[in-house]
């Protein structure tokens, strides 16, 4: 079957500058990760220790949220609750209308491109302004990231030079990382001047202090959050964590997971906006704790360690489907290992089911993943829901994806290889067959070669050499 | 050092490779263990389990139940099949009736040459002309089991034979079961890449413990023509190990 996602594979596979550039990026991610950790002891204590923060913070969410809610408006911050992306939009847009601003400055946020928040304001007439200097790249090329640390990952230091030449005609001419960056810098740097409103993502709130958890390594993101007076934080409500004392640990596993790094260049702790007294800092600062179907998966309690998630992307970094497709071939806002178990539950399997089966279940992204959520347990889970019969299930739109053909294949194998005569009965006829073995059978022989079933099976042989049937 | 054990055959090598099966008893049985292969026995149920059909799955896994009733240990010339009756069994039973049989059970799987290393510790004197050996330890080895150390420890045991692992050697290989039949065009690219890598390595021949990867790589060498002969872990070792009386 030939869907939209196999056509973006094909033509994902084909873009050999695309791939390489790809490839080099993710081989250089994962030695930086591996090197990040040279104690493997420490590296899996450290790991128990972030499931297990990030396991209490999903079991708890409800109370934990309450609490943050009430910490944070205890600091002057505004919380407000969007039960999809389209409400979190509207309440952007009636603080950007209150603030009277027609611009705002945005650090980098995944959930932000979750509510599609940059064309939402387009048709408002307002201009949202990226400051990380990936999602500038991406902007300018108007493109989606292709990967949730790292979106722009995708292109080449000539690429990027290409697109600043275009856009960015008056500035001298930049080839060399360093020009690049710089010229970057001096462009941003005039944006900040004078707005009114900037926007950030949050890697962890604090329920008990009330405190919003921001890194980043640009400073862009400092600047986004305390220069203009009104400061608007978005988050999934699955980023709480219970206790400030476990941000440490946390934070440890998210740099060094994500880039290699033993912490970031900034660590943001934002605690409400400014006070009596304090010289800067924004005048307001709201806070939207985005649910758009995580309280849905919140309510199944093996997929639910989908929320455990920090958002490091080892898991695409060592994947290697990822490395081959990169993300704008899943077409979904997080792409990779992380995007194919999230993305089916918050679209709904019938929408977004078959990146599913994106997967050998090669098990690398389980390997890495700093709160060992069990990826390739929860494939297999969402590739179950998807054909599941079953009355009642939280995962949206499971038995989507049963067809009745495929599901009567797989019963009339089950039947076969549960009575082990009408087992042997069948090997027994392809082994007699064997020279009449068609040697087309695609899609397998489009690149390889067919085995060849063996004329007598192991249970003939067995049988022929004497070894014993049973005990 | 058990007496008795059963053998899984895995339907793979009971239909297109026979002979790794056979060659897997014969190692035991020459390291002084009676082998029982059950007739009962099929497939683990695998290709149901990953394509999301638990309960066509379990019929199939409750079959294999069925097969090997005796307290004994029971020895997997696979590490995915391996994976599927040690790691998933217990959870694909999880919750229902049959729990407490599949943990049972499960506790008694072991793969082949974690077998072969730790527990019977086999010597093996290599007959063999030096060689230059790529392995490719499957994900389930590497992974879900933790069993590609016994591997390449077995053999290591040949002394002329050289083992080499080709550039990316953890990573998996494209098969994937449905995968590769499901997702073609992915399976494919990583399954080519794998294959460049194995070639620069100029093993002459390239050893696995999974068929199902031996089949994906060796197609996928074949194709292109040329490049190293493919055998399962148990046929290499049997043939450089056993002398023609």
């Amino acid at each position: 079957m030939t869907t939209e996602f196999r056509l973006a594979i094909g033509a994902a596979l084909g873009r050999d500058r695309v791939r390489a550039n790809i490839r080099r990026a993710m081989d250089g991610l994962v030695v930086k990760r591996r090197e990040a950790f040279p104690d493997p002891q420490e590296r899996e204590g450290l790991r128990d220790e972030g499931a297990a923060i990030r396991g209490e913070a999903v079991a708890r969410l409800p109370e934990l949220l309450e609490e943050l809610e009430r910490t944070c408006t205890g600091n002057g911050i505004q919380v407000h609750w969007a039960e999809t992306g389209a409400d979190a939009n509207r309440i952007v847009l009636g603080i950007l209308r209150a603030a009277g601003a027609n611009a705002i400055l945005k650090g980098k946020s995944m959930v932000s491109e979750e509510m599609g928040l940059n064309e939402f304001l387009q048709g408002q007439g307002i201009e949202a302004l990226e400051t990380d200097l990936g999602e500038i790249i991406i902007q300018l090329a108007h493109e989606a990231p292709s990967h949730i640390i790292a979106p722009a990952i995708h292109k080449d230091r000539a690429e990027v030079a290409a697109l600043f030449r275009e856009h960015f005609p008056d500035q001298p001419p930049a080839q060399q990382i360093e020009e690049l960056t710089a010229l970057a810098r001096t462009v941003m740097r005039e944006r900040f001047r004078g707005m009114t409103a900037g926007l950030s993502g949050v890697n962890f709130a604090v329920a008990e202090t009330g405190t919003l958890c921001l890194v980043e390594n640009e400073g862009n993101g400092r600047l986004c959050t305390t220069l203009p007076d009104v400061h608007i934080a978005v988050m999934g409500i699955e980023k709480v964590v219970a206790r400030l004392d476990q941000v440490p640990t946390l934070l440890t596993l998210l740099t060094r997971s994500a880039t290699g790094q033993p912490i970031t260049t900034y660590v943001n702790m934002i605690s409400g906006p400014r006070r009596a007294g304090e010289k800067d800092g924004p005048t307001a600062v709201h806070l939207i704790l985005l649910d758009n179907g995580r309280s849905r998966i919140h309510a199944d309690p093996e997929l639910s360690a989908t929320l455990r998630c920090i958002r490091c992307a080892a898991c695409m970094n060592h994947c290697p489907v990822y490395a081959r497709l990169g993300g704008h071939a899943y077409g979904t806002v997080y792409p990779g290992p992380i995007g194919s178990i999230l993305e089916p539950q918050l679209q709904g399997l019938a929408v977004r089911g078959e990146m599913a089966d994106a997967s050998s279940l090669c098990g690398a992204c389980a390997e890495v993943c700093p709160v060992r959520i069990p990826i390739p347990r929860l494939l297999n889970r969402l590739r179950y829901e998807a054909v599941s019969t079953r009355a009642a299930s939280p995962t949206l739109g499971h038995g989507s994806r049963r067809l009745a053909v495929q599901s009567g294949i797989w019963r009339l194998w089950s039947w076969t290889c549960a009575h082990p005569r009408a087992y042997r009965a069948l090997t027994g006829l392809l082994g007699r067959l064997h020279r009449w073995q068609p040697t087309r059978l695609p899609p397998w022989t489009d690149t390889r070669e067919a085995p060849r079933v063996a004329p007598a099976s192991l249970h003939r042989l067995a049988r022929a050499a004497g070894v014993a049937d049973r005990a | 050092m058990p007496h008795t054990v059963y053998f899984f055959g895995t339907c793979l090598i009971d239909t297109l490779f026979p002979r790794a099966g056979l060659a897997a008893m014969q190692l035991l049985r020459r390291a002084g263990v009676r082998v029982i292969f059950p007739q009962g026995q099929t497939c683990c149920g695998q290709p149901a389990y990953n394509s999301g059909y638990r309960d066509e799955a379990r019929a199939v896994a409750r079959a294999q139940l069925d097969a090997f009733p005796a307290d004994l240990p029971v020895v997997v010339p696979s590490a995915s099949c391996a994976g599927m009756l040690k790691v998933q069994y217990p959870l694909l039973f999880a919750d229902t009736a049959g729990a407490a049989r599949a943990e049972a059970f499960a506790a008694r799987v072991v793969e082949l040459a974690d077998f072969l290393v730790r527990v019977l510790d086999v010597r093996l004197t290599d007959l063999g002309p030096p060689i230059r050996v790529a392995v490719h330890n499957s994900c389930s080895a590497r992974r879900e089991l933790g069993v590609a150390d016994a591997t390449m420890d077995l053999l290591g045991r040949l002394a002329r034979v050289e083992l080499v692992e080709p550039e990316r050697a953890a990573e998996c290989c494209g098969f994937g079961g449905a995968f590769s039949v499901k997702q073609p065009e992915i399976a494919a690219a990583m399954a080519a890449d794998k294959a460049r890598a194995i070639l620069a390595t100029g093993a002459a021949v390239l050893v696995g413990q999974d068929c199902g990867c031996l089949m994906n790589l060796g197609g996928t060498l074949a194709r292109q023509g040329g490049g190293p002969l493919v055998r399962h872990l148990a046929e290499f070792i049997w043939e450089r190990t056993h002398r023609d009386d």
